[in-house]
């Protein structure tokens, strides 16, 4: 287990390494001269020629990666054009709320996604299973964005509840925080709850018809407890490698509903970068998100091969 | 495949799904003959009209046609989708195969450069790609299509390890068949179930993600069609003109579920360690 654990790390060096370098690589190919983006129309050549010379421009590729990657690596991740404030604690700020937006998702996923799956694999075939499947394959069905506009419409229309729009602090107010992310996360959660409530039903299946299930209901041990305690234990294993696919959703989705919702997370951040051509803003933050997403599926896998007698460590 | 057919036509959601994907196709390759108006023609005095039998899902704040654009968009979504993942699957096939089938450092060097491309959540690298290569219908594919690559890689890698180590492709390597042989005639019939699957739920991913680009104003740029773009456009007005959302909104999740539920079900039925009892 142990050197499981030290093999797995070291392997996700070179992940991280090549993420670093397609990021970079990505950013630079980049058509269009990016001076002009920032100097516009004010930039004599002579200006342009000074700015590439501080931005280190001029410099070849493999210095330009090695000047990048040497401050990334000692927490520098440069500074933005537009702004030029410096990257990294923006990112940090920002984060927060995506993590906290990101949790609350999850949780609402979890807390609809499970019970209903185990329930789609006690009556399997039944109407309840067909009517849970094809529900879960809406959720699933029903992109983020689609469900905020049904949402918004519903309430301002039916309701004349208008979602509030911008944030506030968890510290600051945290009922008015969770009245501003409540419905993102719920958007959010309910997208993922189908795929996981599919898992669950998938892998509580096999289990039930393992062998020391059977044997436990043979034993004539009542059924709520050979569920319980006996199979859902470990149908939820594979349903946990699923929560670092899931993170990188998120990740992904909450570019989305925090541009719904004018939320300023670290997916605004982005999405505002790539539309004003901020190439470090976009790169930094970009790797950022690819090394969080890493690291999740590390710590998952390793939790699934403590949980899971039968993997292999070597 | 008689056999297939006859356990699809008992798969009644799988039925639905498909019936909703070949009136999708219909709609799309027929767009021409079924809309009533040029989806990109603005009648000026006509803005923001809710539906009447001349506009029968109203008009936009342009004064387009959303009937007409909707089927339009259509065509849009069905061949981002079909080239996307074409592109996907392509690359895929082959990098799964070569990966797959000569093992070694073939093996080792695509499959880290799929475990970088894993390791960015699916949007992000095609928000990455558009950003580069900038914002058009083309790039759109080309986008979403990179996203897939790992995807099918991995699948055909995983299924041509399985393969390879079944009794007649080692009597066929041992009686001296050429490589390219093996994969065409052995290896190559066995991962089609797993891969037409893949190719399904792709398909409803690929529209999703276009649409979702699209609703971020970073997929199809106007005055092209696209229903991700349009419920973006309808955002600043939805609530006083609902039907700019809604209609959208619809076809999106329609074309989504259909997908979705043709590719369940295909799962189901092809999928040999899903043999239901």
């Amino acid at each position: 287990m142990y050197k499981y654990v030290i093999r797995r790390v070291f392997y996700t060096i070179p992940v991280i390494f090549g993420i670093s370098i397609v990021v970079f690589v990505i950013m630079n190919v980049i058509p269009g001269d990016i001076t002009s983006i920032i100097l516009g129309t004010e930039g004599t050549p002579e200006l342009r020629e000074q700015l590439r010379e501080n931005l280190g421009l001029n410099l070849p590729l493999y210095q330009q990666y090695w000047n990048w990657i040497s401050g990334v690596v000692v927490g520098d991740f440069g500074e933005s054009l537009r702004t030029g404030a410096p990257i990294l604690p923006e990112i940090l700020s920002r984060f927060g709320l995506t993590l906290e937006l990101t949790l609350l998702a999850s949780l609402i996923a979890w807390v609809i996604g499970i019970p209903f799956g185990i329930i789609a694999a006690i009556y399997r075939n039944t109407k309840t299973d067909i009517g849970l499947r094809i529900v879960s394959l809406f959720g699933v069905s029903v992109p983020n964005f689609a469900l905020a506009t049904i949402i918004i419409l519903v309430l301002s229309l039916g309701f004349n509840y208008f979602p509030p729009v911008g944030y506030t602090s968890l510290f600051e107010d945290p009922l008015m925080n969770l009245e501003r992310l409540f419905i993102p996360a719920l958007i959010l959660g309910v997208s993922m709850a189908g795929s996981i409530m599919r898992m669950t039903r998938s892998s509580s299946l096999e289990v039930l018809e393992q062998d020391y299930v059977r044997t436990a209901r043979a034993k004539g041990i009542k059924e709520k407890v050979v569920i319980f305690r006996h199979a859902f234990r470990n149908a939820l294993i594979p349903v946990l490698t699923m929560i670092g696919m899931q993170i990188g959703f998120l990740l992904g989705g909450t570019v989305i509903v925090e541009q719904i919702f004018s939320l300023p997370g670290l997916g605004q951040y982005i999405l505002t970068g790539i539309m004003q051509r901020d190439l470090p803003v976009v790169q930094g933050s970009i790797l950022f998100v690819a090394v969080i997403f890493v690291t999740i599926n590390l710590l998952v896998d390793i939790l699934y091969a403590y949980l899971n007698p039968r993997i292999s460590y070597d | 495949m008689g056999e297939f057919l006859t356990k699809l036509r008992k798969d009644k959601i799988g039925i639905v799904g498909l019936i909703g994907v070949l009136l999708i196709l219909v709609i799309g390759i027929l767009a021409p003959v079924i809309s009533p108006h040029d989806p990109t023609h603005t009648f000026n005095e006509h803005r923001l009209e809710s539906p009447s039998s001349k506009f029968i899902f109203g008009t936009d704040d342009l004064g387009r046609d959303i009937f007409s654009r909707i089927i339009y968009g259509a065509r849009v979504s069905l061949t981002v989708g079909l080239i996307s993942v074409g592109i996907g699957a392509g690359f895929g096939l082959l990098f799964g195969l070569l990966a797959g089938y000569f093992k070694g450092w073939v093996d080792n060097v695509i499959m880290r450069i799929m475990d970088v491309l894993f390791a960015f959540p699916d949007l992000l690298l095609a928000l990455a790609v558009v950003a580069i290569l900038g914002p058009n219908l083309t790039n759109t594919m080309i986008a979403i299509g990179i996203v897939f690559i790992p995807v099918f890689t991995r699948l055909v890698r995983s299924t041509v390890i399985t393969v390879k180590e079944m009794d007649y492709v080692s009597n066929a390597m041992s009686v001296g068949a050429s490589n390219l042989r093996i994969i065409a005639k052995h290896i190559t019939p066995n991962i089609l179930a797993p891969f037409l699957v893949q190719v399904t739920l792709a398909l409803s991913s690929a529209i999703l993600t276009e649409a979702a680009l699209s609703f971020l104003g970073l997929g199809i740029q106007p005055p092209d069609p696209s229903w991700g773009s349009m419920l973006n456009t309808s955002r600043r007005f939805m609530e006083l003109a609902p039907w700019t959302a809604i209609f959208p909104t619809i076809f999106i999740v329609v074309t989504i579920f259909s997908f979705n539920l043709l590719g369940d079900s295909l799962r189901d039925l092809l999928d040999p360690r899903v043999k239901k009892e």
